[in-house]
């Protein structure tokens, strides 16, 4: 039954991460910019990827990391951990375009970014680029009220969202108005 | 708007401390493609023939490919071009990792140095904004000990940095340019950087590379993986292990040494030990490796994992790829543990891993002839192991005997003298080659080693197979899917060629054969340089993923220039024959292009020359090497055919040419005479 896909349950993607695997080349963040360029394609930069690779290949430290949630605030906690023998920031696992960090931000209006599975296609293009198989897609079965819970916002409400966490709802609506009369 | 790549260099003159962002003409991108042709341009435009290496004049030019910074597979690599102190000539050496994309990102297709700084400084380039810092407390520091602090200096751990270490900033004539994981190393480019003055050049970049036709490109560099899957499946059979698959030579990740120690000289290129490789050997020496190699690495955006991190016990982690594995053991007959970890040394002073171990090496021979004496290595200690390191330090610190080994075997022997020059006998134009000693001449490595003005045989060689299989039935088979070929003759050429008999080296394949085979080598070898491409995916391996028959497509859908496989091969024939008119003008001419004397026992002079003749008419050269002036007008490179006649180095009747060219020897003779000390 298990297998079985219902009403209440459906497959769900994610991308499995081998960090052992890594050979650090950044083909990930080349293809996710490329692929996420308007129009599809047309320029290439790893500085707008929706995934990154931490690296640090003198400690030996390659952690790819796909963009999660925006947070408004950084976190209390800056925990380390170690990890055969590794020393890792806790950043280094973290998903969240962060007021703390250059990850996961637009760098021309600095408006985060989040991983959306590179939607349209058969897989997630980082999955496809990566030969080594650091990054594999792997499924699995949850149930609908949980997704819908996850359910992610739209690029446009997570853009807004952070930036009237970032000026307060009065003054993008002020902005907002401006702009409709102008045009 | 420009496609592929920013239409813009940055030039900075290090005497006065002036920035410029440069628009570039899109019209020479058509012409010389970019990287090494473009780089050629400027060399030739602005760097006369009596600017030495180290003149303020000499440009260090640090050049990106035409499509680095792309989606395309492989392409990441700078083309670091400038004048040899070691040649004299153009130095042609390039490096992988990550740099030139970065730089690429930061809005700049080439970074040219001129001028000289009085203080050590280091470059910071963030995108618009660039800087000149002090670096005096970077003085002394090794490479990637440099890149290290600057990152953590200036906070930016996404930064690449390209850094000399010691032996730059000493001027050693074999200085690399050290980048993480890999190096510019080749024709002593670190020690123009250590003349200007410059430590390292750090850059960050977070613009976007525009392609001309998206979806196009994109199918394209989507073939390209499928094809480096499909290669991974299927190896090529009957060729050794790190020859049957694509990437450089996987040295990191194959054990087996068979080949190497047993095929290549020990020594000062001197000793074949045909014994060596034993049971016991191969157990330590790859335990030796599993124990020092933490991860198998990349360069930037691709899947072959050619380099490693190296972490031995007791010394900083660093990272090596190729051959530098074995050049330090073998030429101080020691094991893979001694040569690991000389190597980690020698990469944080930044020395080419080639051109160390055998000038090391020669120095003993020097001792063990009498021709240099104990009194030349005060203190030295008497292990063999010991010496070189001894040596190592005096050679980047310039003490003593290394300020003289300092400069190469090659001005090395002149200085010393007393027949010194008998043992720098492993030289191509003054620069030390691989190790190999072989008994038959094959005319096709013949013809690589002498015109190839790369001068280093694992950046001319490719595409072709270096033997013929044993079996025509093999050899049918392997041209079943030989798709990377311009011509379907090359097949024939390959299916004809015999192990023994008529069909065999040296009279197979004949000149006609020959020159064609060496030709197309060298072409895709400048085609690469041009791109950015690494040669590991394109002109080193067999049946590599790039070839004449895509590498087309990938401009025009990149660069969004019109494109086909006859404009491509002119375009490269462009620039290549600009690389020899630099070279000529700086007094390279035929008596310059040859092996060493011993790379074969059996010789054929006879041979030899009507190689050079058959290659030098089909390039369009006349019998000195010389661009003859319909050449160079055909090729729309008539400035280079006006200056020729100028300085009477071609005639308007070619048939004075051969007088000239004897000119052009004595330019050299003089500037060799001139050049002499270290601090020349």
């Amino acid at each position: 039954m298990d297998n079985q896909v219902d009403q209440t349950s459906k497959i769900i993607k994610t991308i499995k991460i081998d960090i052992d695997k890594c050979n650090g080349c950044r083909a990930c963040e080349v293809i996710c910019s490329a692929f996420h360029a308007m129009p599809k394609y047309s320029s290439n930069n790893p500085a707008r990827s929706r995934i990154r690779v931490i690296r640090e290949p003198l400690r030996d430290v390659y952690v790819p990391v796909l963009a999660g949630e925006y947070t408004v605030s950084e976190c209390a906690g800056r925990d380390k951990y170690t990890i055969d023998g590794k020393q890792y920031e806790e950043c280094a696992f973290c998903r969240a375009s962060c007021p703390s960090r250059e990850e996961f931000k637009e760098p021309d209006s600095g408006l985060p970014l989040k991983c959306d599975m590179c939607e349209g296609e058969d897989e997630p293009l980082c999955v496809k680029w990566c030969l080594v198989d650091a990054l594999t897609i792997e499924e699995r079965q949850e149930k609908v009220e949980d997704l819908e819970q996850s359910l992610a916002l739209e690029d446009l409400e997570i853009g807004l969202e952070s930036l009237a966490d970032k000026f307060g709802m009065d003054k993008i609506m002020d902005v907002l108005v401006r702009m409709n009369e102008k045009e | 708007m420009r496609f592929a790549e920013t239409g813009f260099n940055l030039e900075i003159d290090l005497t006065r401390g002036n920035i410029e962002k440069i628009a570039t003409n899109s019209r020479d991108t058509e012409l010389y493609l970019g990287g090494l042709g473009t780089n050629a341009k400027i060399l030739w435009d602005r760097v006369p023939p009596e600017v030495e290496a180290f003149s303020p004049e000499n440009l260090l030019i640090f050049g990106a490919g035409l499509l680095c910074g792309t989606p395309a597979t492989g392409c990441n690599r700078t083309i670091v071009t400038t004048i040899s102190p070691q040649t004299k000539l153009m130095a042609f050496s390039m490096m992988g990792g990550f740099w030139a994309p970065e730089l690429k990102y930061a809005g700049y297709d080439k970074l040219v140095l001129s001028g000289k700084s009085e203080k050590l400084v280091y470059l910071y380039i963030h995108n618009d904004s660039v800087e000149i810092c002090d670096a005096s407390h970077l003085k002394g520091k090794g490479s990637i000990e440099t890149a290290t602090l600057l990152k953590k200096e200036l906070n930016q751990p996404k930064a690449q940095v390209a850094a000399i270490g010691m032996a730059g900033e000493n001027r050693v004539y074999y200085a690399s340019i050290e980048q993480g994981r890999s190096s510019a190393s080749r024709g002593g480019i670190g020690a123009v950087m250590g003349d200007k003055g410059v430590k390292a050049i750090v850059v960050r970049g977070t613009m976007d590379i525009n392609i001309a036709k998206p979806l196009e490109y994109m199918e394209l560099c989507n073939g390209v993986l499928e094809y480096i899957k499909y290669r991974e499946d299927h190896p090529i059979p009957g060729v050794m292990p790190i020859l049957a698959g694509l990437g450089s030579p996987q040295e990191m990740k194959v054990h087996d040494e068979k080949w190497h120690t047993e095929n290549f000289m020990w020594g000062n290129s001197r000793t074949r030990r045909k014994d060596f490789w034993t049971k016991e050997i191969e157990k330590e020496w790859t335990d030796t490796m599993v124990n020092a190699r933490t991860r198998l690495i990349s360069c930037f955006n691709c899947p072959m994992e050619c380099g490693a991190t190296l972490s031995l016990p007791g010394l900083p982690t660093y990272m090596m790829k190729c051959f530098t594995k074995l050049t330090y053991t073998m030429g101080a007959f020691s094991d893979l543990d001694f040569g690991l970890r000389i190597a980690q040394k020698a990469t944080e002073y930044g020395l080419d891993g080639f051109s160390a171990p055998q000038v090391m090496a020669f120095a003993l021979e020097l001792l063990e002839n009498d021709i240099l004496t104990d009194d030349d290595f005060p203190d030295m200690p008497a292990d063999n192991e010991g010496r070189f390191y001894y040596l190592l330090d005096k050679i980047v610190r310039r003490e003593g005997i290394g300020d003289i080994l300092a400069d190469g075997t090659h001005w090395a022997a002149k200085k010393i003298g007393k027949g010194a020059s008998k043992y720098a006998h492993n030289n191509i134009k003054k620069h030390e080659q691989l190790p190999l000693k072989l008994s038959m001449l094959n005319p096709i490595y013949f013809l690589m080693y002498a015109t190839g003005e790369k001068m280093n045989i694992t950046q001319i060689e490719g595409q072709f197979p270096q033997a013929p299989f044993p079996k025509k039935e093999h050899r049918e088979k392997f041209c079943e899917d030989w798709i990377q070929v311009p011509h379907e003759k090359f097949k024939q050429y390959f299916i004809d060629w015999e192990l023994r008999g008529e069909n065999s080296i040296p009279f197979y394949p004949n000149v006609e054969m020959t020159c064609d085979i060496v030709d197309w080598q060298e072409m895709m070898h400048y085609i690469d340089d041009a791109l950015g491409q690494c040669a590991g995916l394109s002109s080193f391996p067999l049946k590599p993923p790039y070839h004449i028959h895509n590498y087309p497509k990938f401009i025009e859908a990149g660069a969004g220039i019109d494109m086909d496989e006859e404009k491509l091969t002119r375009a490269a024939k462009r620039y290549r024959t600009l690389v020899r008119a630099i070279n000529i003008r700086r007094g390279m001419r035929r008596k310059d292009e040859k092996p060493p004397a011993n790379h074969w026992k059996k010789r054929f002079p006879e041979l030899e020359e009507k190689l050079l003749d058959g290659y030098y008419k089909l390039k369009g050269w006349n019998d000195e090497g010389i661009p003859t002036k319909e050449t160079l007008d055909e090729l729309g490179l008539d400035f280079v055919g006006k200056d020729f006649l100028a300085r009477g180095i071609l005639k308007e009747d070619e048939s004075l040419s051969g007088k000239a060219c004897t000119k052009g020897q004595d330019i050299v003779e003089e500037k060799e005479n001139k050049s002499g000390g270290p601090g020349s």
